[in-house]
């Protein structure tokens, strides 16, 4: 009988516990994902319990609470720390999200934190996020138009044109969409996933890009489009509140109206 | 020394940074045919240009005013307060125009008037006819305009199939024995290996360092590696002494409310619900320039007119504007206030206080973006190989103060700028000359020194330190005492960086190693900006002295310029401010009184 076996570091174990050192009124127990490629162990939960009484609000102010006092090691990409420049996408309390919007008092119980899911982890909470660049680089996301602007002016578009791609050019890429949809999990060599779909949609649904029907042949794929079976995971993850499944709706509606 | 395996690399320029500079930059060095690489430590849409939300100066002139880039100097230089030099402040607010309309042809989603063009909205110290009436200047993209601008520029970028090294953290410049600056030597934090870039220009694009401070609107990354690499390199530092304080940082967060949310009819009150900038301000009111507001907030508090339970802040009202004005304008804070303080800006105000935002000292350059230092009588003096941009720099553009809009314009202006000349200067594809081996020698024993560092202190202990001594003695008032007090502090602080220690030994994604890195650049740079604002004996634009409350244009309208040395000893000299204008199709402004 065939035996089947998990990939090498793919079991989980229990890490290292690092308990309060003081009293506290509101302790909160934080178990995050750590592994390093330096070694050979297999990924370990480390759980820190912290003191919410002395830590911001958000669970990235947690993550940064617990290295800047108890684990210099543990690794996480951070920035702006307001929610827009996407950098620390994870996955908390089961939910893809950004670590700096996620307020702790909404998490019952523990806060349970892993890397985005389905993803080459470079250590700990930090994904490989480099094929979903190159996705988003292959559906030429810049503004395509043969017909130039008279020298020295602006292309004009009126408000309504210019309210069609709200809604899509906000997007932060920080791929917590992508990294939620099972289609994306089994296909991701395929298939290009919402955040990237979005983009091409942002640039189909912008007036003044005049490449709509090379950017639809382009996508006219069995992987890179129709992978999305609207599972609507993309949706209902989004920390910017955007809506990657109505963007691939309308691609897909594109398509259908030009057959 | 550790062994480290190095990698070379050669192009015709190389840009360090990939802000909304640096990504300029880049596109205008590529689209022109020189082999460029860019380094940044974050992926580009990461870097802090993102964050700008009210929108970028330039008299377009949509909104049927009249407008010019000749008020736009004139405003740009008041608001300076006789420190910016207006060379350098001609050359940006005429580019302004191409260097925008040039935004929008790339694809920037500028939100629109009814006629299709570029939308415009009031901002703060921008006005008609010299400082009549308040201008509508600002071009925006709703409420996240450096988000649409930074995103564009990638995107062009991308198009132009520029080489990016992301997430590379930049250790130091590479300077020959003839001080001839050659490139830079970088670490890759995927997997540790260091990597040597040669280039015939290197370009500073790593912005400012506002975490410098305790509560700031800037990002974690905000450390402004560039500085301090230019300290490093036995070069001054301009202006450091000038720091700006947004009127409206969340209370506690310390996250951004733009100005543009004033500039659509905002305003602040206090305790006793009064409109107290009416008394600041007769004209401008709550669109005053920046230090002019948040000196306003300040004494307000200090006065005892504060609002909450400790009276410690300020409130900001919106809610008497159109909700559906709101949901257009300002979607952005209207999502900040709501998660960061939980308020509906609909129906209740905004809790704010003036928070670190921008560093109008930096690196000195004249308008090409060549980075310029003093030798001796030539305070023009350019430094072979080396230019700088954006918050990096110090055109000086902004001078003591800058206003709201003109940090997006910099950068776009001054990216452009420097790819022109470099375009102009640097031959493609030429050779470079041969490195003797303890350029390098020198940078890596200082990162060995680090990554081994066994002391008992921790990166985040010191730099909270740090931070707290800047937020009490380099504030938004500052007297001898305090300063004083602050030098000492400080130089002691920097001291115990000696005993720092830290626990991650790995090559991989070291960010233990890079905070470690991050806390030295900013060291260095808080002592400078700390003695910087010693010396100066005034008080103009930020830089406001509670013991010469005056501005003291005989003795003071003179940049100042700090050295560091490894001692971490400062050595302290001037620069003329360029009071000449570029061409003459402006006059000269002469200094006056600034009154909004």
């Amino acid at each position: 009988m065939a035996e089947f076996a998990l990939p090498k570091h793919s079991k989980i174990v229990k890490g290292i516990d690092y308990p309060l050192q003081s009293e506290s009124e509101n302790p909160k127990k934080v178990n995050v994902y750590r592994w390093s490629p330096d070694d050979d162990e297999n990924p370990r939960i480390d759980s820190y319990t912290i003191d919410l009484n002395d830590c911001g609000p958000m669970v990235l102010d947690a993550l940064i609470k617990i290295k800047q006092e108890v684990d210099s090691s543990l690794t996480f990409r951070r920035s702006c720390r307001e929610g827009i420049c996407g950098s620390c996408s994870m996955n908390i309390d089961g939910t893809n999200t950004l670590a700096c919007l996620k307020s702790i008092e909404d998490i019952k119980g523990d806060i349970n934190i892993y890397p985005l899911p389905h993803m080459d982890v470079v250590k700990d909470l930090v994904p490989d996020l480099s094929k979903a660049y190159a996705q988003l680089t292959s559906v030429k996301p810049w503004l395509q138009s043969d017909s130039r602007p008279e020298e020295g002016k602006s292309r004009k578009q009126s408000p309504e044109q210019r309210e069609k791609i709200d809604g899509l050019w906000e997007c932060v890429l920080c791929f917590s969409c992508t990294t939620s949809c099972p289609s994306y999990w089994w296909n991701g060599d395929k298939y290009l996933g919402p955040a990237v779909l979005l983009q091409a949609y942002r640039w189909i649904a912008d007036s003044r890009d005049e490449n709509t029907e090379e950017r639809l042949n382009d996508l006219e794929d069995t992987f890179k489009l129709y992978r999305c079976h609207t599972i609507m995971n993309c949706t209902k993850t989004c920390p910017k509140g955007l809506n990657p499944a109505k963007a691939i709706g309308e691609i897909k509606k594109l398509q259908l109206e030009r057959k | 020394m550790s062994e480290y395996e190095i990698i070379d690399h050669e192009h015709d320029v190389v840009v360090v940074g990939a802000g909304g500079a640096g990504l300029r930059a880049t596109l205008g060095m590529v689209s022109g045919g020189l082999k460029t690489a860019c380094i940044t430590k974050v992926f580009p849409t990461r870097s802090h240009t993102v964050a700008a939300q009210g929108g970028i100066g330039a008299a377009l002139n949509n909104m049927g005013e009249n407008d010019s880039w000749q008020f736009h100097m004139y405003d740009t230089v008041k608001g300076s307060d006789w420190l910016g030099d207006q060379d350098a402040i001609e050359y940006m607010c005429k580019e302004a125009i191409p260097s925008v309309t040039e935004l929008e042809n790339f694809g920037v989603p500028f939100s629109r008037t009814e006629e299709g063009e570029v939308y415009q909205r009031p901002f703060g110290g921008h006005t008609l006819d010299y400082g009549k009436k308040m201008a509508r200047r600002a071009c925006a993209a709703a409420d996240r305009t450096g988000h649409a601008i930074l995103h564009t520029l990638y995107q062009q970028c991308l198009k132009h199939k520029a080489e990016f090294f992301v997430e590379y953290i930049a250790l130091d410049l590479l300077m020959d024995d003839n001080g001839k600056c050659v490139g830079v030597l970088a670490l890759c934090m995927d997997d540790g290996k260091i990597h040597r870039f040669r280039g015939h220009q290197t370009v500073l694009a790593t912005g400012g360092y506002g975490r410098v401070y305790f509560s700031c609107t800037s990002a974690h990354t905000c450390t402004g590696d560039g500085n301090a690499m230019v300290l490093r390199a036995g070069l001054p530092l301009q202006d450091m002494e000038f720091v700006q304080f947004h009127p409206t940082g969340v209370y506690g967060a310390g996250v951004l409310i733009t100005e543009g949310s004033r500039g659509e009819g905002g305003y602040l009150t206090n305790s006793e619900g009064e409109r107290f900038m009416e008394r600041y301000a007769p004209t401008a009111k709550d669109l005053a320039s920046r230090d002019v507001v948040s000196r306003s907030m300040t004494i307000e508090i200090n006065e005892g007119r504060g609002v909450g339970p400790n009276k410690d802040h300020i409130f900001m009202h919106l809610e008497h504007i159109d909700p559906a004005t709101l949901h257009m304008r300002l979607p952005g804070i209207s999502e900040t206030a709501k998660i960061f303080c939980g308020v509906d800006v609909t129906k209740e105000p905004i809790p704010v206080l003036p928070t670190v935002h921008y560093n109008m000292g930096g690196i000195p350059t004249n308008y090409n973006g060549e980075v310029v230092t003093r030798k001796g009588n030539d305070q023009n003096a350019v430094v072979s190989g080396l230019m700088a941009i954006g918050e990096a720099a110090c055109v000086s553009v902004h001078g003591a103060n800058r206003l709201g809009t003109n940090s997006l314009l910099d950068i776009v202006v001054f990216g452009r700028a420097a790819a022109q000349r470099a375009l102009k200067i640097v031959e493609k594809g030429a050779s470079h000359a041969p490195l003797s081996k303890h350029v390098t020698d020198k940078i890596l024993a200082r990162l060995d020194k680090m990554r081994y560092a066994k002391g008992d202190v921790s990166v985040g202990e010191i730099r909270n330190s740090m931070q707290n001594a800047m937020q009490k003695h380099a504030a938004v008032f500052r007297s001898n005492s305090s300063m004083n007090e602050g030098v000492k502090k400080v130089d002691k602080i920097a001291n115990s960086l000696d005993g720092v220690g830290i626990k991650d030994r790995s090559l991989i994604f070291n960010t233990d190693l890079v905070e470690a890195l991050e806390l030295e650049n900013l060291m260095q740079q808080a002592i400078v900006t700390i003695k910087s604002a010693d010396q100066r004996k005034e008080s103009r634009g930020a830089h406001s002295h509670e013991d010469y409350p005056d501005r003291d244009d005989k003795d003071w309208m003179k940049h100042t310029i700090m050295w560091l040395n490894e001692k971490n000893k400062t050595k302290l000299d001037y620069r003329d401010v360029h009071l000449n204008t570029l061409t003459n199709e402006v006059a000269s402004i002469p200094p006056a009184a600034r009154v909004y």
